[in-house]
């Protein structure tokens, strides 16, 4: 996955509330101290109040834009089903998605109105041919603290890069309160190791 | 040291760098974090003003005082700010004074897109608008720099964008500044009495044209010739969104955006083939390139509503199509706007209103959201402090049409920030409007902040404490009533009796922000269940609009069992706060606390 020369553009996508940002800045954080060039962008106010949610990162040799263009996206790092399927237009034809597999429902739904997506993992599947399937949730309950739900799913997207691992673990240190280091470590290394699909 | 900071965050440290003395600011998306970040620096004085007038003033004082001062806010902050900008542009200062102005194209959460650098020109005061968190940090020193140097409050513009991307800034260490300040009376220079005013104003010319030789040696004002095919004039983020997308054609990067470098300009436009302004908003570069004589393209070919991205700049000049769909089309996704937090205290209320079918008076805050189905209870909302004024001119206009069915509804730091005067209308020219003030003890909608209801400062102080009753009361309403949000039975009863009074009245409702930081915690309060053998599925509680209360369709073959109940109500128990607002609705009393105990 790892290029030196061409910018990496890494979407990531969820709901309000579910920690896009805080793995958005890890990743950054990370990408930076690799030696790369890092861009990110996302919005906040309105975006917090469970609404949808997404973060651009770039890394390379040299960013300009912070917002990726439609149809450039090589990784779509999803924390939520019917997001990935929202943002599919972002992507690159064969672009990487990294899904966890978890609904979380939009107003109309739980007001009995709309009905959520069916066969989301199929519509992508059709469409992508490297679609991955993260039960990060059941990873962070393994790890003791379904709290570190991002950092077990950061895990799984990790696999992808050729970072050092003690990069990772070190960026995912500094940035947390160190009552749940450790927690998240083992819910990162966990979901590095682990193969769901 | 090299760091990743937001364009916010660079400004703060910008501000350090240069030595600001302070800072002030009301909070805006998407300016909030510069005043943050501000006061996590030791030796400045930060505060957060009621608004983004009364900042702007406090600045100028210090400034006026010879130390270096800095005023943010967001687009539509300077419009409250306006009085005094136009006049401190007459009188100059003694320290740098320079104003942030974060604009939000896209209204990403704002109610208009307004474009700031009209502002500048309008004031006649020079706008520098950096490209990225380095040019943030480094434009911040510059402005304060020229501000001394000219005389002048600069301007400093970002955008979403900018405020809200990080990238890789280089630190460094704040310089000293010799204390030059002192109190000084130069009354023909800060007293705008006319004959005083007139004396400056051709000052104020002046100033503009010698801004403008500077510009044209500004290195930040930038040629870059590449491919002389095409040349695009950008600044800010449209920059790096033209770069990226035509890293070969030939570039004008404005690094101060008013007033325009004119030599510079004519200069590169002779050099290139085929010249446009690549810019969001409004066609301020390129009608300034027409007025001199110089063929540009620009707004024919670019939109002039909403954000841009690399995807404009290639759709514009190479005419390139978007993307092109894969694939069979997508099922039909719901969308998914922000709604309220489970548990809010303002969720009640409007479920109340919305049942009293009134006309709600909207204003600016989480609230707004109530817009929304189910809720759907807020019929107008235009900028900061205006529900009561359309309250009173509907009151006035409709007189009895009116009376009984219109509410205003207003937060508390929205209240303190510009509602105070319009209810004193109310009080003093005999309106007959019910006002209630949502007092959920912080400024939520924008992360949190303190404000003078608080009793809190920027930095966590002790400090005095608005008391809104003794307030209200002064400006000369006599009917005021604190309630509960959460009783939905009481609320109702106090809104039927203060709508129908002849007179004035306002109903604060009083409780925190779910996400309220300094709530003491106690044990939690019990999360609600449905029982299911007793929900028939009326969806009466799902009309609160709840996040945490979901709707599960039953099977075809159950739901005939059950006779005719399609569905049920259920909570979700990692949503719920146990607020209770859901069970109150509930006539079978379906929807129970989870444990029994209490
Ligand atoms: S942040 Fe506070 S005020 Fe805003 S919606 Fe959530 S609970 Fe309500
Ligand atoms: S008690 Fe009911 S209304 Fe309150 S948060 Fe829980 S589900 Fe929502």
């Amino acid at each position: 996955m790892e290029t030196t020369d061409r910018v990496q553009n890494i979407l990531m996508v969820g709901v309000g509330g579910q920690g896009v940002i805080l793995a958005s800045e890890i990743i950054s954080e990370v990408m930076m101290r690799a030696g790369h060039d890092v861009k990110k962008s996302e919005v906040h106010g309105m975006a917090q109040r469970g609404g949808s949610v997404s973060s651009h990162v770039r890394f390379g040799p040299k960013v300009y834009s912070p917002l990726i263009k439609k149809g450039d996206a090589d990784v779509l790092f999803s924390f939520e089903l019917l997001e990935s399927v929202r943002y599919l237009d972002f992507l690159r034809s064969d672009a990487l998605i990294i899904v966890n597999n978890q609904k979380v429902l939009p107003p109309s739904v739980t007001l009995g109105v709309d009905s959520y997506p069916a066969r989301l993992p199929e519509i992508m599947r059709e469409r992508f041919s490297r679609v991955e399937i993260v039960d990060a949730l059941d990873i962070a309950k393994q790890a003791g603290n379904v709290r570190a739900l991002n950092v077990a799913f950061l895990g799984a997207f990790s696999r992808h890069f050729a970072v050092d691992e003690n990069l990772w673990k070190e960026v995912i240190s500094s940035m947390l309160t160190p009552k749940l280091v450790d927690v998240n470590i083992k819910a990162f290394m966990l979901g590095r190791e682990k193969m769901n699909s | 040291m090299k760091v990743i900071l937001s364009g916010n965050e660079a400004i703060a440290r910008g501000a350090y760098e240069a030595g600001v003395a302070v800072a002030t600011a009301y909070p805006g998306t998407p300016s909030t974090e510069i005043l943050e970040n501000m006061a996590t620096y030791e030796g400045v004085y930060a505060e957060w003003s009621p608004n983004e007038k009364v900042a702007l003033e406090v600045a100028t004082g210090a400034a006026i005082g010879g130390r270096r001062a800095l005023a943010a806010m967001k687009h539509v902050g300077v419009n409250v700010a306006a009085d005094p900008l136009f006049t401190v542009s007459y009188t100059g200062i003694k320290g740098g004074l320079v104003i942030v102005t974060a604009d939000d194209p896209e209204m990403h959460s704002s109610q208009n897109e307004q474009d700031n650098r009209n502002y500048a020109k309008f004031a006649k005061v020079p706008m520098l608008e950096p490209a990225d968190s380095q040019e943030a940090k480094d434009y911040i020193k510059l402005a304060f720099e020229l501000s001394e140097r000219f005389d002048t409050p600069v301007f400093v513009r970002t955008t979403t964008r900018i405020s809200h991307s990080k990238s890789i800034v280089e630190l460094s260490e704040p310089k000293q500044r010799p204390a030059t300040s002192a109190l000084e009376k130069q009354p023909d220079k800060y007293v705008m009495v006319p004959a005083h005013a007139r004396r400056r104003h051709p000052l104020v010319e002046q100033r503009i044209k010698d801004l403008e030789a500077f510009a044209e040696e500004f290195p930040e004002n930038r040629v870059e010739l590449q491919d002389l095919s095409v040349g695009i004039i950008a600044s800010g983020t449209c920059y790096q969104y033209a770069r990226e997308a035509f890293p070969g054609y030939s570039f004008l990067k404005l690094g101060m955006v008013y007033p325009l470098p004119k030599k510079k300009i004519k200069e590169f436009a002779r050099q290139v083939k085929k010249l446009y302004a690549f810019e969001e908003l409004d066609p301020f570069f390129e009608e300034q390139v027409k007025a001199l004589g110089i063929e540009i393209i620009g707004k024919e070919v670019f939109p002039s509503c909403g954000e841009f991205d690399p995807g404009t700049a290639e759709q514009g000049i190479s005419g390139a199509a978007g993307v092109e769909k894969k694939g069979a089309a997508l099922p039909y996704l719901p969308p998914r706007p922000p709604t309220m937090c489970p548990g809010c205290p303002h969720r009640g209320l409007f479920y109340v209103l919305n049942k009293m079918n009134v006309f709600v008076a909207g204003d600016i805050g989480c609230y707004t959201l109530a817009c929304l189905p189910p809720l759907k209870a807020v019929d107008t909302c235009i900028c900061m402090g205006a529900s009561i004024g359309h309250a009173m001119g509907l009151d006035k206009a409709l007189g009895s049409e009116a009376h009984g069915r219109v509410v205003a509804v207003i937060g508390d730091s929205t209240f303190l920030h510009s509602g105070i005067t319009g209810l004193l209308d109310v009080a003093y020219n005999r309106g007959a409007c019910t006002v209630i003030i949502l007092d959920n003890w912080t400024t939520a909608m924008t992360g949190r902040q303190d404000h003078p209801g608080t009793g809190m400062t920027i930095r966590e102080e002790k400090t005095t404490k608005v008391d809104y009753v003794k307030l209200v009361k002064a400006l000369g309403i006599k009917h005021v009533k604190k309630v509960d949000p959460f009783d939905l039975k009481k609320l109702n009863k106090v809104l039927n009796k203060e709508l129908n009074r002849p007179e004035p009245s306002v109903i604060i409702t009083d409780s925190p922000c779910v996400l309220y930081r300094r709530v003491e915690k106690g044990a939690q309060r019990p999360l609600l269940y449905v029982e299911s053998s007793e929900c028939i599925g009326c969806k009466a509680c799902l009309q609160l609009g709840c996040p945490a209360l979901e709707w599960v369709t039953l099977p075809v073959k159950e739901s005939a069992a059950l006779k005719k109940k399609r569905g049920e109500a259920f909570v979700n128990p990692t949503l719920c706060t146990g607020c209770e607002l859901c069970s109150q609705l509930c006539k079978k009393g379906a929807i129970r606390k989870k444990d029994g105990d209490n």
